[in-house]
């Protein structure tokens, strides 16, 4: 049914995003779909790596050690963004069209009173994406 | 560190960089938490002492105007009085440390490692830092300074041009206009580039190449190592977001009432507090909008557009100005500047006191204690430039916009107020004082004044925001620990709280001392930053050239 799966994680959340992963993994083993992990960071150094080759590399063994993990065929996919804080939709929709994603499997919260001022980056992606979005909560 | 560093000492061959091992990760030290709906993400203890001090300063201020206005005010001209060879030593360190990693090998080191590419293009990039930089200083003082210069400073004693009566006396002209010119230069020329470039460089070595993280602090890890991640550095950093945060409150109040000036020369808009207060609402909500659109988004279209009609301001002086003595003057001033760089950086055996303490070492603390900001926003934004590219970027092209900007602004107010008794510019700096609309005043003198103006204030505005919300970016950083991920709640704090500041200010009294306050940080920074050449140096030469 697709092609290429994205999930969008957080590498220092990960723990959290179990929900969205799990999903992600049911759609792709059946049919041997391959899994993008994609994170975004900016070039700065931050708590996880400390340049961007660093970041990278690190994605990447995540996503091996999550294909060892469920069976299934994934890699990492690293965008580096001026301010994530702010262009975090920007540049998950700029990783849909790299890698060639149909999919995009991702968490998002349940919507609160913020969700007025600030759209969840989930709803962002959904309104704006031009392939399926699936929203885990 | 607590992975596979690449660093034993010897440079990789290809070079990302050469990282500094530390246990320290970033962020270890913060509070990841929710307040309401908002999550937070902020260092303890710089976030909370940082707040709780600015917000504690700001309400003795208003509660004892008579005791800590005049304390202030006399710790920063104590200062700037005692300590002017300190801060104009210092400043020539800062350029002579910049002009050498131009011209040595050090130079080739690429930030953020060999193989970088810059973040920004040129244009984007020079808007961003010219902005943040000094951009609102060039509109208040383009036009004040070369004429003040010239007719009262009389630096290294070059005589006014102008009688006790105010009559013109031909021939000390041409040498005061040449003077006026290069003490102006002077001033907003090489040192206050090169004590930017110093801050900047530091830090973007520190972290883009070293992985540590974007704030003040990590310059001192070659001094103090481990215990940079401790309260040594921790007061670096609260000094640093202090320092900003009424630097810019302070500039945003005295702002607010030189644009209230300007609306009421233009357009007769009543001056008082309602009108500021709106203006200081408009400006940070602006700047909101700016910091929630992120630094691509907000920050640099801004600093973009205000680029744009900061040069058709400046052409249409220079076209509407004496065109063809400007043309010629902006070689004359580049000469003046050479020839009286090098006495005007010599703090000893000088008779202009006045100039030198009031104006020189006040101008260098001031960059002094701009420089954590502005230093920390550059960074931010040159990954991927050679420092060689960095510096000539930073300091030498900033040099001359500022040559041509002042040349054209200063000179034609000079020609204003020479040619002209009756001018304007004569009546608001040399008659009766009133700075603030010394510029409003030359463009009146000119054509189509009223669209001049307008776009006048319109640029004043506009460089406000530009700074208002590169600050509230860098003190968002510092406070979240050197993180530039963290939730966008927190800057929507600081610029908030930055436009309160400025209000409360404004309406209780204290801008002045606090502005003074600000000026006098410059005094502990002055110490960081000279810290930081020798950090610098030494971190570049660990770095694969």
């Amino acid at each position: 049914m697709f092609k290429k799966i994205l999930v969008p994680i957080d590498l220092q959340h990960a723990d959290k995003l179990e929900k969205a992963i799990s999903v992600g993994v049911h759609v792709a083993k059946p049919d041997g779909i391959p899994l993008v992990f994609t994170a975004v960071t900016s070039n700065a150094p931050s708590a996880l790596a400390h340049t961007p080759d660093e970041f990278k590399s690190k994605l990447s063994a995540y996503a091996a050690s999550e294909a060892e993990k469920h069976g299934i065929e994934a890699t990492g996919h690293a965008v580096f963004s001026h301010d994530p804080a702010t262009d975090l939709e920007d540049a998950l929709l700029k990783a849909v069209k790299e890698t060639g994603a149909d999919l995009v499997v991702m968490a998002t919260h349940i919507p609160n009173v913020a969700d007025h001022f600030w759209p969840s980056n989930g709803g962002k992606i959904a309104s704006h994406a031009d392939v399926s979005v699936f929203l885990v909560r | 560190m607590s992975d596979n560093a690449t660093n034993q000492g010897i440079p990789d061959p290809e070079g990302a960089a050469s990282l500094i091992e530390t246990d320290y990760e970033i962020g270890q030290d913060n509070i990841e938490t929710k307040l309401g709906p908002f999550d937070l993400d902020i260092h303890n203890p710089v976030f909370l002492v940082s707040g709780l001090t600015i917000a504690a300063f700001t309400f003795l201020t208003l509660a004892f105007q008579n005791e800590v206005g005049p304390f202030f005010d006399a710790l920063r001209t104590w200062l700037t009085s005692n300590l002017d060879w300190f801060f104009i030593l210092a400043g020539n360190v800062f350029v002579i440390v910049c002009l050498a990693l131009i011209v040595t090998p050090l130079g080739n080191v690429r930030i953020g490692g060999k193989d970088a590419e810059p973040d920004y293009n040129y244009f984007g990039w020079f808007a961003m830092l010219f902005a943040a930089g000094m951009g609102i200083g060039l509109m208040f003082f383009g036009v004040l300074e070369p004429v003040y210069h010239m007719a009262f400073s009389e630096p290294m004693g070059v005589p006014s041009p102008f009688d006790a009566d105010g009559n013109v006396i031909e021939e000390n002209v041409a040498a005061a206009k040449a003077m006026g010119m290069a003490a102006t230069i002077f001033h907003w020329g090489l040192h206050p580039w090169a004590i930017y470039a110093v801050v900047a460089l530091a830090l973007a070595l520190f972290s883009f190449n070293k992985g540590l993280p974007l704030t003040m602090r990590s310059v001192f890890y070659p001094i103090f190592g481990e215990k940079t991640w401790g309260w040594p550095g921790h007061v670096v950093d609260i000094l640093a977001v202090f320092a900003t945060l009424f630097g810019l409150a302070t500039s945003l109040g005295f702002g607010a009432q030189q644009a209230n000036a300007g609306l009421n020369f233009v357009f007769g808009v009543p001056i008082g507090n309602m009108a500021q207060i709106l203006l200081i609402i408009g400006i940070t909500t602006i700047a909101l909008i700016s910091v929630l659109r992120g630094l691509d988004g907000g920050v640099k279209v801004l600093s973009e557009i205000n680029m744009v009609i900061a040069a058709l301001l400046l052409i249409f002086v220079i076209a509407a100005g004496p065109t063809a003595s400007l043309v010629s003057g902006f070689v004359e001033n580049l000469g003046a500047y050479a020839k009286d760089i090098v006495p005007l950086s010599n703090p000893f055996g000088r008779e202009d006191d006045s100039f030198r303490h009031g104006w020189t070492a006040f101008y260098w603390a001031w960059w002094i204690s701009w420089s954590p900001f502005v230093g920390m926003f550059i960074a931010r934004v040159s990954r991927g430039r050679s420092v060689r590219e960095f510096i000539i970027c930073v300091l030498i092209i900033p040099t001359i916009v500022s040559v041509i900007w002042m040349t054209a602004f200063g000179g034609t107010a000079m020609d204003q107020v020479l040619t002209n008794p009756d001018s304007q510019v004569h009546k608001y700096v040399i008659a009766s004082y009133s700075p603030e609309l010394s510029l409003f005043g030359m463009l009146s003198d000119l054509p189509m004044a009223s669209i001049t103006s307008f776009i006048a204030i319109i640029l004043v505005i506009v460089f406000f925001v530009t700074s208002s919300d590169s600050g509230s970016l860098v003190i968002d950083t510092i406070t979240a620990g050197g993180k530039v991920d963290a939730p966008v709640a927190q800057r929507v704090f600081w610029c908030t709280f930055e436009g309160l500041v400025a209000i409360a200010l404004l309406l209780g009294g204290g801008l002045g001392a606090l502005q003074a306050m600000a000026v006098s940080t410059g005094f502990p920074f002055t110490i960081v930053l000279l810290l930081a050449c020798y950090a610098i140096i030494k971190g570049l030469m660990e770095e694969p050239r």
